[in-house]
């Protein structure tokens, strides 16, 4: 693990070092912010939770999380420093975890950063703050199913434009799959399929963590579904490194 | 003694063409291997491989007897690589990105420290230890990708082209540093400067078109008056040298 860490760190540091974490920051905060409390009606609804808050952050990330990712593979390809980073002694797939853990903390961050909204609902009501911390769970889990993917796209190609419309389009794919649009649509012409697809949704699953339920078979999905996609990550690095 | 690079019948073809083709060598401690060629002739190809960040089509290459494709972290640990570009994190410091790659080998703490300051010293980094590597000119990057590869004191060393854009006082320190630690290491550098490989080399291997076409000693590449430029001209374009030998006058 110390190698995976020792390459989270130093890519949480390029965020900062870079424009990349302050301008993902402050325009996630401010359409969190925004999003919250004009479609959200935060204050009209009259209820201490952040359920308008929660209802757009898998919506925000699938535009901000493949503008993270796009450049975790693709930028190494385009400075060579992948030829540096995959020559140095350790597994292949502790430089795969590590780009994923660091990309994963930035997102915790930014997360973390809205707190004010924590603050104003416990000001204005007593919302359950155990509901609060669930939903919060699940924002940070959809993040890094996003970042799975994201990642796994971008080591695929060298073109930083080509890996973010990929990536959006893919991460769409897994947050509509469980909307009534789709999963309808299939239960008429493709029923078997509709079962698979609302399964497969990571929207789907995260709602259940806004209403405060963290159940055991949302975390094995979330877990397999990153787990998956960083094994597709390394499988492909391992393949394309030299492109 | 056994050599501690071996390279055998190693091969790597891309869709539609061979770039390396049967190359076959090994370097034995105390030697200096300059890898010759045209642009284009499967040098940098070679060293990815050896280096163990490209897989080979088919053959074999060892660091120290550990395999590079059956066993990578081992093979890797021994090995100091300089890849092509030297290629470095622009926005870390000096310190910064030879402290990262200390990490990754594992040295922490005061040794750490001590690991960095001495690989500085080597390549006089010390006046920038501070400066984000973006902010260099050329030499310092490509010292710093030098300080890299040496950071550990391995016992193998793959260099491309460690001496370009360095100017003239630089490129004698580096030759200089070179043929100190030769004794100790087997090193391979691959250079177009035919002159370099006079200076420092005690082997060189001229490779075109992906097949290793001479493996002598410069000074037998030399003998009955011909420069090396000749021998070079004459194997890789395929004229013979009487012929290259008298464009060149």
């Amino acid at each position: 693990m110390a190698p995976a860490l020792t390459v989270a760190r130093r890519e949480l540091a390029g965020y900062f070092a870079t424009p990349v974490a302050t301008v993902f920051i402050v325009i996630f905060l401010v359409l969190a912010g925004a999003l919250t409390f004009t479609l959200g009606n935060f204050f009209g609804r009259g209820q201490a939770d952040l359920q308008p808050f929660f209802s757009f952050v898998p919506w925000l990330f699938l535009f901000l999380v493949p503008a993270l990712t796009m450049r975790l593979w693709a930028e190494e390809r385009r400075l060579g420093t992948i030829e540096l980073l995959l020559t140095l002694p350790l597994p292949q797939w502790q430089a795969v975890l590590g780009k994923f853990l660091a990309a994963w903390a930035f997102c915790g961050i930014a997360l973390a950063l809205t707190f004010p909204l924590w603050i104003t609902v416990n000001v204005l009501g007593q919302p359950d703050n155990g509901v609060i911390l669930a939903g919060y769970v699940g924002c940070l889990l959809v993040a890094g199913a996003y970042l799975a993917v994201g990642a796994a796209v971008s080591a695929m190609t060298k073109n930083q434009v080509v890996a973010f419309v990929l990536a959006v389009a893919l991460c769409f794919v897994f947050a509509a799959s469980g909307s009534p649009v789709v999963t309808e649509f299939l239960s008429v012409r493709l029923p078997v399929l509709a079962e698979v697809s609302r399964a497969l949704s990571v929207v789907d699953r995260f709602t259940g963590f806004t209403r405060g339920v963290i159940g055991a078979r949302d975390l094995v999905f979330f877990a397999s579904f990153i787990g998956f996609f960083l094994f597709v990550n390394a499988v492909v690095l391992d393949h394309r490194k030299a492109d | 003694m056994a050599a501690l690079i071996e390279i055998e019948r190693l091969t790597k073809r891309f869709s539609g063409f061979t770039a390396v083709d049967d190359v076959s060598f090994s370097v034995a401690r105390g030697e200096v291997l300059g890898f010759l060629g045209p642009n284009g002739a499967g040098k940098s190809t070679t060293m990815r491989m050896l280096a163990g960040f490209m897989p080979p089509t088919s053959g074999t290459a060892r660091i120290c007897g550990a395999d590079v494709v059956a066993q990578p972290v081992a093979a890797k640990r021994n090995l100091g690589f300089l890849p092509e570009g030297a290629p470095t994190y622009p926005e870390m410091t000096v310190t910064g990105f030879l402290a990262f790659a200390g990490r990754i080998r594992g040295f922490r703490g005061s040794e750490l420290h001590d690991r960095v300051a001495h690989a500085m010293l080597l390549t006089q980094l010390e006046g920038v230890r501070l400066q984000p590597i973006e902010t260099l000119s050329k030499g310092f990057k490509r010292r710093v990708g030098l300080a890299q590869a040496l950071l550990h004191d391995p016992p193998v060393l793959v260099l491309d082209e460690p001496t370009d854009g360095l100017d003239p006082n630089q490129k004698h320190e580096v030759r200089e540093l070179i043929r100190r630690m030769a004794p100790q290491k087997a090193i391979v550098i691959s250079t177009h400067i035919l002159e370099e490989v006079g200076a420092v080399c005690t082997r060189a291997i001229i490779i075109a078109r992906g097949k290793l076409v001479v493996d002598a000693p410069p000074s037998v590449l030399e003998r009955e008056g011909r420069s090396l430029e000749e021998v070079f001209r004459s194997l890789t374009l395929g004229t013979p040298a009487p012929a290259a030998a008298k464009e060149a006058a």
